[in-house]
């Protein structure tokens, strides 16, 4: 029996090398070997393109260490991680599930190319156009004057609040995406045969639809997570002065300060320590799914 | 426990009328199947009855008390689903306990309850396993535990036999008849097939179209159908068509037809007389008529199906095929090709309007 299997499974694979082949081409060429390349980097003291002298060494690893500046910036990048991820729940869940349960047809399409949008619209414009709306006398500013009875100042640009409002703009899609998947999966009935039992629909949301879109959730909690992180460019154009985290820091290694080693090894723990954070994560997540 | 009242229940989508002026009395504790053929608008009355749809026009009543607009978790009844719907995040037990304890019950109470229930279905040992270890025979037994358990006014349920294959589907129908019997609840069963309407339900409602066509007991619909559809889609029938008489039709080429049971006309309308297959007695020669087959035709045999223990007998007459079957008591033996006659009596002749 078992072995039956085994050999079924094994010429299933060889079937499938012929399709998986361009997959695994394109990531060593476009992924492992720079990948390779920046964890050599990592451990030299000078780049080598420079032309100056260089030697193996760990001291690019002992600098995160040995200055508590890191450290910090990398606690409050996964703070960031975390409350974007958590805003990203909080907006996009409700989304997928108007949009998997209740919308239908014509509206369902139309919505779904609202919320998507933001995916397909260049990053930088994107940004800046927040930058607008979030600065003093800009959009929104301007319109809540202009309702209001009294005057308030709204200036949230350069500002941990705009940071974060940028970075939920262009993250949510993938909650969104990921949570109508496994909702659109729940068979309507099931809905209907808990109602049936008398349940109220936040009873229903609780105790069956949430459990089982848990792994939408946590898919897109975690396309979400990583890449905010690490994210820099939302940081630098609306946070300012107030926007320098541990991804902002990296990028200066890499396009200021020409310091590549360093910012490859702070690539790699920030990797390391994000890789550890989902692994003590998924039995979590994995017992509640 | 409660009947529920349907009167002039109306629901359309869009232009298409799913149900127009439905109006059933299911009585309490009684099992009431609903057939018809597929859109008929089975479903639709089902949803209406649960509250998961609302209808346009017309009144629901369970127990007395109107329900058209009560939404479907408080209206106190338990469905059962074609395709189980059972919670896959939970175990056996889980989905049964699911609707006591969203009431708030004591977990002791539950638990105790949970097995009763389980017991009843007879998985009083499965409890905890999850669904997708279960056949589909025991899945339905869970879903029917579930919908029972909270003690509903009505138990609803939609073609719940209709995933099974046939000698489960057998097993199924005992079984649930036996839970019904048990705990005495008011039913109301939506099937395709005829026969299962037949023998599981005291009364069934047969639905054309949205229009409900005829109701009543299986016996009393079998044996005196009111529309030449309520005669064919209930069992097998012969419908043959002329003009009446008072007293039965006289066919196009002059045969009189004399029947007993079914409505009455006024002499020179169109007319039906519907007579089933197994009512019909055949032989190779015309004997003695009497009173008990006074309806006589005569034709050709054009083919015989041999099923074991009855055979089936085409016979042509005048342009129309005859459905004759007879148990196989080793008398008959007419070869294909063989002129026949055929004998039935008036009291198995049902008079119905022609259309
Ligand atoms: N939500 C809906 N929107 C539009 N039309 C509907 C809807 N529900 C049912 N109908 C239509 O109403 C009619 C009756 O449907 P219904 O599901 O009640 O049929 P049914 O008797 O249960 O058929 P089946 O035996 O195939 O299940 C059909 O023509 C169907 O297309
Ligand atoms: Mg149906």
């Amino acid at each position: 029996m078992a072995g039956q299997v085994a050999t079924g499974s094994r010429s299933g694979l060889r079937s499938a090398l012929p399709l998986l082949l361009p997959a695994y081409l394109w990531l060593t060429v476009a992924i492992f070997l720079p990948l390779s390349a920046m964890v050599f980097f990592s451990f030299m003291t000078e780049l080598p393109l420079s032309g100056k002298a260089w030697f193996f060494t760990l001291e690019n690893y002992a600098t995160f260490f040995s200055q508590g500046l890191y450290l910090t910036l990398l606690l409050a990048s996964l703070r960031l991680g975390l409350e974007v991820t958590l805003w990203c729940v909080v907006i996009g869940y409700p989304a997928a599930y108007v949009l998997a349960k209740v919308l239908k047809g014509r509206s369902r399409e139309a919505i779904f190319l609202l919320v998507i949008l933001p995916f397909w619209s260049n990053g930088l414009v994107r940004i800046f156009s927040w930058a607008m709306v979030l600065r003093e006398g800009g959009i929104l500013d301007t319109a809540l004057n202009a309702v209001l009875p009294f005057k308030i100042n709204i200036d949230l640009m350069y500002s941990y609040p705009a940071v974060i409002i940028g970075l939920v703009h262009s993250y949510v899609p993938y909650m969104v995406l990921t949570c109508y998947l496994t909702l659109q999966a729940i068979d309507d009935s099931l809905i209907e045969a808990g109602r049936s039992l008398g349940a109220s629909r936040l009873q229903m949301l609780k105790r069956v639809i949430i459990p089982l879109s848990m792994p939408g959730l946590v898919a897109g909690a975690a396309l979400i997570f990583v890449p905010v992180v690490g994210s820099f460019m939302e940081p630098r154009i609306l946070g300012g002065r107030t926007g320098t985290f541990y991804g902002t820091v990296i990028e200066d290694q890499f396009v200021a300060v020409f310091n590549w080693p360093l910012g490859a090894a702070l690539s790699f723990i920030l990797l390391a320590v994000v890789l550890v954070i989902l692994a003590l994560a998924s039995p979590v997540l994995k017992r509640a799914a | 426990m409660a009947g529920v009242q349907v009167s002039n229940l109306s629901r359309s989508f869009g232009a298409h009328k799913a149900l127009d002026d439905v109006s059933i009395d299911f009585a309490d504790g009684g099992f009431y199947a609903l057939l018809g053929p597929s859109g008929s608008g089975k479903t639709t009355l089902l949803r209406q009855i649960a509250g998961f749809d609302f209808p346009d026009s017309g009144r629901i009543a369970i127990g007395g008390e109107s329900v058209e607009r009560v939404p479907v978790e408080k209206r106190r009844i338990g469905m059962v689903f074609q395709n189980y719907a059972l919670f896959p995040n939970m175990s056996v037990a889980d989905n049964v306990a699911f609707g006591l304890s969203v009431r708030g019950e004591a977990k002791a109470t539950i638990a105790s309850e949970v097995q009763r229930a389980l017991d009843l279905v007879q998985l009083g040992q499965l409890g905890g396993r999850r669904p997708h270890q279960l056949s589909g025979g025991q899945r339905q037994r869970v879903a029917l535990a579930r919908a029972i358990v909270t003690k509903p006014r009505v138990l609803l349920l939609d073609e719940p036999l209709g995933a099974l294959d046939k000698a489960l589907r057998i097993d199924m129908q005992i079984e649930l008849k036996r839970i019904q019997r048990e705990i005495g609840i008011t039913t109301i069963f939506v099937t395709h097939d005829q026969e299962e309407a037949l023998t599981m339900s005291d009364r069934i409602g047969i639905l054309r179209g949205g229009r409900l066509v005829q109701e009543g007991p299986p016996e009393d619909i079998y044996d005196r159908p009111k529309s030449e559809f309520a005669a064919t889609f209930l069992g097998d029938a012969n419908i043959l068509r002329g003009e009446t008489t008072g007293t039965g039709i006289r066919l196009a080429d002059g045969t009189a037809i004399a029947a007993k049971a079914g409505a009455s006309f006024a002499a020179g309308t169109k007319a039906s007389c519907a007579v089933r297959p197994e009512r019909i007695r055949i032989a190779a020669d015309s004997g003695s008529p009497d009173h008990l087959n006074g309806n006589v035709l005569k034709g050709q045999v054009s083919k015989r199906i041999f099923a074991g223990n009855n055979s089936t007998y085409f016979v042509d007459r005048d342009g129309q095929t005859i459905k004759v079957i007879v148990q196989n008591t080793g008398m008959e033996k007419l070869a294909e090709g063989q002129e026949v006659v055929l004998r039935w009596s008036p009291e198995s002749t049902v008079l119905i309007a022609g259309n």
